[in-house]
């Protein structure tokens, strides 16, 4: 695998410790390349947001990181593991390297502080010795970039709209230009208008300035729309990871197909859907095996036993649909047992 | 209970409520020197709005968040008083504040909230919640095995079964589904006539949300329920409503039949909404650029139709004077309130407020 920015290896995050420990997220790999978005889908309590805390270190107590490795590699240096650094060092690669644009942004700015002030305190932590002028110049440069005017630099949060705040979130985001851009439901408290102009534009700053996006959400008829490759997460674990239209086209985990029969379509024929029966699974309480099979229309007695690994299908790799300039469709990788994983010298 | 009107000849197109200039102003505090002209300043939440629900139909309420949808369930439910208007129940004018009267209402319309995990009581259990609502509206029976088989039925009927597993769970026990099913149990506990229900499944994680929503439909359909459904989500009152109503900034601006809504919107702004919504299968080239501004002000919202000022369309007409509903040929009922479809406007009218910008 070439140029990847960021690779998450086998990362485990608990809640608590010891027995009582709730395993959020468990034996996740990620690969995240430069200058794709990659989506990241799951249902609420699947770990996808405990899994970007996770690999940013920002997990609150009693969050607790049990296991793996999360590498960054840096332009043409050597990879660093960001479980590993220092404080010191984690406090340099935060914002310059990768940002994270929370959920709810829109409440996370300081409601007595001006925009201005906001934006350039984040060039100052980063950069002490730039003039005021510099950092008011480009907090200026930063609005303009999110297409907000410049004037409301001297606003405080509660003058702007829910979708501007959500724009000053993402500028404020980019202000160090880092190399990966971490979204968790950026834009979920947000209308569908606004919604849709916040993603294209963001859509048209990654072709401008070449960072990555790991783009967090519950709604995958969005991330098809707007990524370039999609991982689904269910009970903690990635159970799918694929280019969105082959994912949308042709789901093999019969929870991606089950989460792709939720959404009504817009257009075309009616159908009637069903959405998926019963319950996301209880955290504490997990199925043996596969966590999804006590929901599954097609379980197999082996998934009530067996976890599944996640790999190659093997009926895949042979009829590899290879589009000319596309990623390789070793890059699809399922967890599933009606999918058995193609072994080779891996 | 009395019926005023007869059922009508086909007994499905009878309406049960319905909504006629239904108008709120919400007042704002004033401050300084406002205190002191005589000019009150309010919210015009919701101006104008007429709509039926009718029996054993699904119409949708489609807007964004402060389009006024909300208060539209709540004014029909009678928890506002409204600023003018009316709302009739089976042809009958009713305007209840409270007591009994409201209580006699609330037996026979029925409201359905977004936040199962705020509209159940944590510290009772599914058994109380149920109950309180039979025996509120006297559908308890007289003898504790009535109850019983009463809050069995009520179970039974939003598919939580076997019951006994779920009549003595507390809300935590439950999952958001299975919470949002308890609070549809209690609305029907009161045996309505009509359901509002307010975002029943925005707050349900996405596998779950067509259940509710199958849930609801197949209500409507056994127990010939009006239901009025609130959301945000266009896509899902194609699959879910017969009918389907647009609001933008208090006005309805389109309705008509669902397919027609979705398939061929006339109002620029359902148009919007439409081009705005997820969509896998959407060419990925047809990007218009149609998505600016933001809704207005309904303090001191636009002359005109509301919609002028980001409307790509926008005549002179379109910023003095509030268009009428116009009849759109192409479907039964489709209308759309947009000086686009009037017919007898002067040149002057359709002068272009701007020209269509292309970015």
């Amino acid at each position: 695998m070439t140029d990847a920015v960021l690779e998450v290896r086998g990362l485990n995050v608990d809640y608590g410790l010891g027995d009582d420990a709730v395993h959020a997220v468990r034996d996740v790999d990620l690969t995240l390349h430069r200058g794709e978005v990659l989506g990241l889908a799951g249902e609420s309590g699947s770990g996808k947001s405990t899994l970007a805390y996770g690999l940013t270190r920002l997990l609150p107590p009693p969050g607790v990181i049990a296991g793996g490795e999360v590498l960054y590699h840096p332009d043409g240096g050597d990879p660093v593991d960001v479980l590993r650094m220092t404080l010191p060092e984690l406090r340099r690669f935060r914002w310059a390297e990768t940002a994270i644009v929370f959920q709810g942004a829109m409440n996370s700015l300081n409601p007595v502080h001006r925009i201005s002030t906001q934006l350039t305190d984040v060039i100052k932590a980063h950069d002490p010795r730039g003039s005021s002028a510099a950092r008011l110049a480009r907090a200026r440069e930063l609005l303009r970039l999110v297409g907000i005017s410049a004037d409301r630099l001297d606003s405080y949060p509660h003058q702007l709209s829910g979708g501007m705040r959500q724009r000053v979130m993402i500028g404020m985001a980019l202000a160090l230009e880092p190399k990966v851009v971490i979204m968790d439901e950026p834009t979920t408290a947000l209308d569908v208008v606004v919604q849709r102009q916040i993603l294209r534009q963001l859509v048209e700053l990654r072709e401008r300035l070449g960072f990555s996006v790991v783009f967090i959400t519950h709604d995958l008829s969005l991330l098809v729309e707007f990524s370039d490759r999609i991982a689904i997460m269910y009970g903690g674990r990635i159970v799918e990871q694929a280019d969105s239209a082959d994912l949308y086209r042709d789901p093999l985990h019969p929870y991606s197909h089950g989460l792709l029969n939720s959404f009504p379509a817009l257009r075309g024929p009616k159908r009637e859907l069903t959405g998926i029966p019963g319950s996301p699974p209880d955290l504490r309480a997990m199925p043996a095996g596969c966590s999804f099979h006590p929901r599954c229309p097609r379980a197999l007695e082996r998934c009530g036993a067996e976890v599944p690994v996640l790999g190659n299908p093997a009926e895949k790799r042979d009829t590899a649909h290879v589009a000319v300039g596309r990623r390789s469709p070793t890059d699809r990788t399922v967890a599933c047992w009606l999918h058995p994983v193609h072994h080779d010298g891996l | 209970m009395t019926t005023s009107t007869a059922p009508s000849a086909s007994g499905t197109t009878e309406v049960v409520l319905e909504a006629d200039g239904l108008t709120k102003y919400f007042p704002v505090r004033e401050r300084g020197r406002e205190l002191l002209s005589r000019t009150t300043r309010s919210v015009r939440a919701v101006e104008d709005v007429t709509l039926r629900l009718h029996r054993g139909r699904v119409t949708a309420l489609v807007g964004e968040s402060g389009s006024g949808k909300s208060t539209v369930a709540r004014l029909l439910a009678q928890l506002y008083p409204r600023t003018s208007g009316e709302i009739r129940l089976h042809g009958e004018p009713v305007d209840v504040k409270g007591g009994k009267r409201f209580r006699a209402y609330s037996k026979r319309v029925q409201m359905i909230f977004q936040d199962p995990f705020a509209s159940l009581n944590p510290v009772h259990t599914v058994r109380y919640h149920l109950t309180r609502a039979l025996k509120i509206h006297g559908n308890a029976g007289r003898t504790p095995q009535e109850l019983e088989d009463a809050l069995a039925a009520l179970l039974t009927r939003v598919q939580l079964t076997p019951p006994e597993r779920y009549v003595d769970k507390f809300p935590h026990e439950l999952s958001g589904g299975q919470r949002q099913r308890v609070a549809i149990a209690r609305a029907l506990g009161a045996d309505p006539e009509a359901l509002l229900a307010d975002e029943p499944v925005s707050m349900l994680d996405v596998s779950i949300r067509l259940g509710v929503l199958n849930l609801l439909r197949d209500l409507k359909e056994r127990l010939h329920l009006a239901i009025l459904y609130i959301t945000h989500d266009i896509a899902s009152a194609r699959y879910f409503a017969d009918e389907t109503f647009v609001m933008y900034a208090g006005r309805v601006v389109e309705g008509g039949d669902s397919e027609t809504v979705t398939q061929r919107p006339a109002h620029p702004y359902t148009q919007l909404l439409i081009d705005s919504a997820p969509d896998p299968d959407r060419p990925a080239v047809q990007e218009k650029d149609g998505g600016t501004g933001e809704p207005p002000s309904l303090i001191d919202p636009p002359e005109g139709c509301r919609f002028n000022p980001r409307c790509p369309h926008a005549m002179k007409v379109c910023a003095e004077k509030v268009p009428p509903r116009f009849a759109i040929g192409d479907g039964p009922g489709h209308f759309a309130a947009c000086w686009l479809y009037g017919d007898d406007l002067s040149d002057d009218d359709k002068v272009q407020l701007r020209g269509v910008e292309v970015r």
